[in-house]
């Protein structure tokens, strides 16, 4: 079908806009991004995939600002022992970094490779951002495909305990990050990766993830509290056998968000984990699409996703769980709850499964309800004045998302950082 | 120590009256019982005292060791001394019992002026408490009243007041959904804190909770009113007659 007018237009001015790297190993894998992006066109509104998620922020070639807050540049990974690689709106600070080395792991920067002529992410630069288009569009992520000129790619070839932290520092108001990481583990190898930090005004970021055979991949993120910035994120991940990925993002705040995640299990007896605890107050848009593609025997998929809304603010849940013929005793479950706190925020939540075997378990649910007043009541006769008694509840809800942390430390971080936000805001 | 002149409450969505008047003292260290049929206003009466919302104090007062405490929020009450062991406890998922609790310990102490319990004093504490209870270790662990059968959740209501140290308890109901050993228990708990300095406003349907936890003085309540007062004889002669007999002749 061809595209409207409107929307070639839009695409080709934002294309315009930038230029691609000419030469080096992903030049083609870029080039063919590039075509990507102009046949599908960016998104707009009218895309089913967009209904409840506005995209002009995200596509258009001028950032709106975002004033950059020093709090938010806060370390909050920084107590874990962590490598640290540092990137400060969009670029890499050695300076601020720990040195990129370690046992069992290499470490490279996209920017300090892309020249180059042959390297081992070709194959998978921009290849699982191609599978991730079907069945369903994410142009954002070809058109960060075709122009990151920044990133992390990360080879993991035994068990690295070390948790390698990507911190996003943002000091300009206007900049428009782009970062495309790729990550490989080799069989049995496993590996913690964490993100934190606002990255930019506005910030496009690629997570291509591909797990071997017995290898295990933890990811938690801890997005930017700026209240201004917009984000896409987009995490592809695919599972080889009797693999596992488990991915945690908390969002605090900020204008716009869209997390999408595609996941493929390909590999039988793999478990893929999605989560995500938001907690937004007023000009606050937050939008989950993910979609999990079951394509091997006795895959496991949990997709649990929790958002406290709060003085007009809207979290958008899209669930995909796909089954595909032959992928038999798939386990699948996904949750999407919202507490909404006032009658102002609304919460829009649409569950999808696709099943085309004949012997599995699917489940979801999704709910949306305000606080427990009785719960309140109770609590108050104890002597827990309302605000705490509300925390506590809040808190309380999001505890399902936020057990899908494993690590305690990394875990105990989030719920500080979730305790805090709730002690300021609410 | 908790002194109820002429207290008239309504329902606020409905102008229903349902407390019409009604006078009480309770004086520090004594038991006191009330009685009364369905839809008499005993649980009201502990509601409007623990500061629920959706009643209209029309007329009276309430006092708690001479503060009005028609003027606080529930958790000030609760501070001052005042606690409401629940008919119906309320389940609170992904919220820890021992997580509760100390919230409860230290928002009171908070809210008094004094110095927060540590982590260490509060787990011997409740640990020695609990044990009275036959309130085990996972019990404190689990969500709060979430699963607990309906004996667990009396016996954790107790287990709050004894935490608590609250001087005025208002016990709803504590017999309601327990069968014969259970509430030995929870009254074994109640009687544990019987004490010079605390009082206890026991509300029942009968007489049976009242052989253990034996009462000085008994209320009859009815039609929003206290309408009989008297010593511990009063409850078997419900238990014996029922409220029909009383209520014809004084009402």
């Amino acid at each position: 079908m061809a595209l409207a007018q409107t929307k070639v237009t839009a695409t080709q001015a934002r294309l315009d806009a930038m230029s691609l790297p000419k030469i080096g190993w992903s030049s083609g894998a870029r080039a063919d991004a590039q075509t990507r992006v102009a046949a599908m066109g960016l998104p707009v509104r009218r895309d089913e995939y967009w209904k409840y998620t506005r995209p002009d922020e995200l596509t258009s070639p001028n950032v709106k600002s975002a004033k950059a807050s020093v709090q938010d540049n806060a370390s909050i990974f920084g107590s874990l022992g962590c490598l640290s690689i540092v990137f400060e709106d969009g670029v890499f600070n050695a300076e601020k970094s720990d040195k990129l080395e370690g046992t069992d792991i290499s470490l490279e920067l996209l920017s300090e490779v892309n020249d180059l002529d042959i390297h081992w992410a070709l194959s998978l630069y921009g290849a699982l951002e191609t599978k991730g288009q079907t069945p369903v569009d994410r142009p954002l992520a070809a058109l960060n495909t075709a122009y990151a000129r920044e990133g992390l790619l990360m080879h993991v070839k035994g068990t690295v305990a070390k948790p390698i932290s990507l911190v996003y520092l943002q000091n300009s108001d206007n900049d428009d990050v782009m970062l495309h990481h790729v990550i490989k583990l080799d069989k049995g190898a496993s590996a913690t990766i964490l993100e934190s930090g606002p990255a930019g005004a506005r910030c496009n970021i690629v997570m291509e993830t591909e797990i071997e055979d017995g290898a295990s991949l933890n990811h938690v993120r801890a997005q930017g509290r700026n209240h201004e910035r917009r984000a896409a994120t987009h995490l592809f991940a695919r599972l080889n056998q009797e693999s596992q990925f488990k991915s945690f993002t908390l969002t605090m705040n900020g204008a716009l968000t869209r997390n999408e995640a595609f996941v493929e299990i390909c590999g039988d007896d793999s478990v893929a984990h999605i989560a995500g605890a938001s907690v937004g107050n007023g000009e606050f848009h937050h939008d989950d699409t993910v979609f999990i593609k079951h394509d091997a025997l006795r895959g496991e998929s949990r997709q649990v996703f929790k958002k406290v809304l709060r003085n007009g603010a809207t979290g958008v849940f899209q669930g995909k769980i796909l089954v595909k013929p032959g992928a038999q005793k798939t386990d699948g479950y996904q949750i999407s709850q919202s507490l909404l706190l006032d009658d102002d925020s609304q919460f829009l939540a649409k569950p999808e499964l696709e099943i085309y075997a004949d012997d599995v378990v699917c489940s979801h649910g999704s709910t949306s309800g305000a606080i427990d007043e009785e719960a309140i009541f109770y609590l108050n006769t104890r002597g827990i004045p309302k605000l705490e008694a509300t925390n506590l509840l809040t808190l309380a809800f999001l505890a399902e998302a936020l057990s899908e942390v494993e690590d305690e430390d990394i875990a105990e971080v989030m719920e500080r950082r979730l305790e805090d936000w709730l002690t300021r805001r609410l | 120590m908790l002194k109820i002149r002429n207290l008239k409450v309504s329902l606020e969505e409905e102008e229903k009256q349902i407390l019409k008047g009604v006078d009480l003292t309770v004086e520090a260290g004594k038991v006191h019982a009330i009685m009364g049929p369905n839809g008499s206003g005993k649980s009201t009466l502990s509601y409007v005292l623990s500061g629920r919302d959706g009643y209209e104090v029309t007329d009276g007062s309430a006092t708690l060791l001479d503060k009005d405490l028609l003027d606080m929020e529930p958790e000030e009450r609760a501070a001052s001394g005042l606690f409401l062991a629940f008919q119906y406890p309320v389940e609170i998922p992904g919220v820890g019992n021992m997580t509760f609790l100390r919230t409860a310990v230290n928002g009171q102490r908070k809210a008094r002026g004094e110095e927060e319990m540590s982590a260490a004093d509060f787990l011997k504490e409740v640990r020695a408490k609990a044990k009275i209870l036959k309130i085990d270790a996972d019990m404190l662990k689990r969500p709060v009243n979430v699963g607990f059968s309906g004996g667990e959740k009396k016996r954790n209501e107790i287990l709050q007041m004894a935490m608590l140290e609250p001087k005025m308890c208002i016990l709803d109901e504590t017999d309601s959904g327990l069968d014969v050993d259970a509430m030995k228990l929870v009254a074994q708990g109640v009687n544990a804190l019987r004490d010079e300095g605390r009082a206890f406003l026991v509300i029942t349907h009968y007489q049976r909770l009242l052989d253990h936890i034996k009462p000085d003085v008994v209320h009859i309540m009815a039609d929003g009113r206290i309408v009989k007062t008297g010593g511990p004889e009063l409850a078997l002669e419900v238990e014996n007659n029922g409220y029909a007999d009383i209520l014809s002749e004084v009402m």
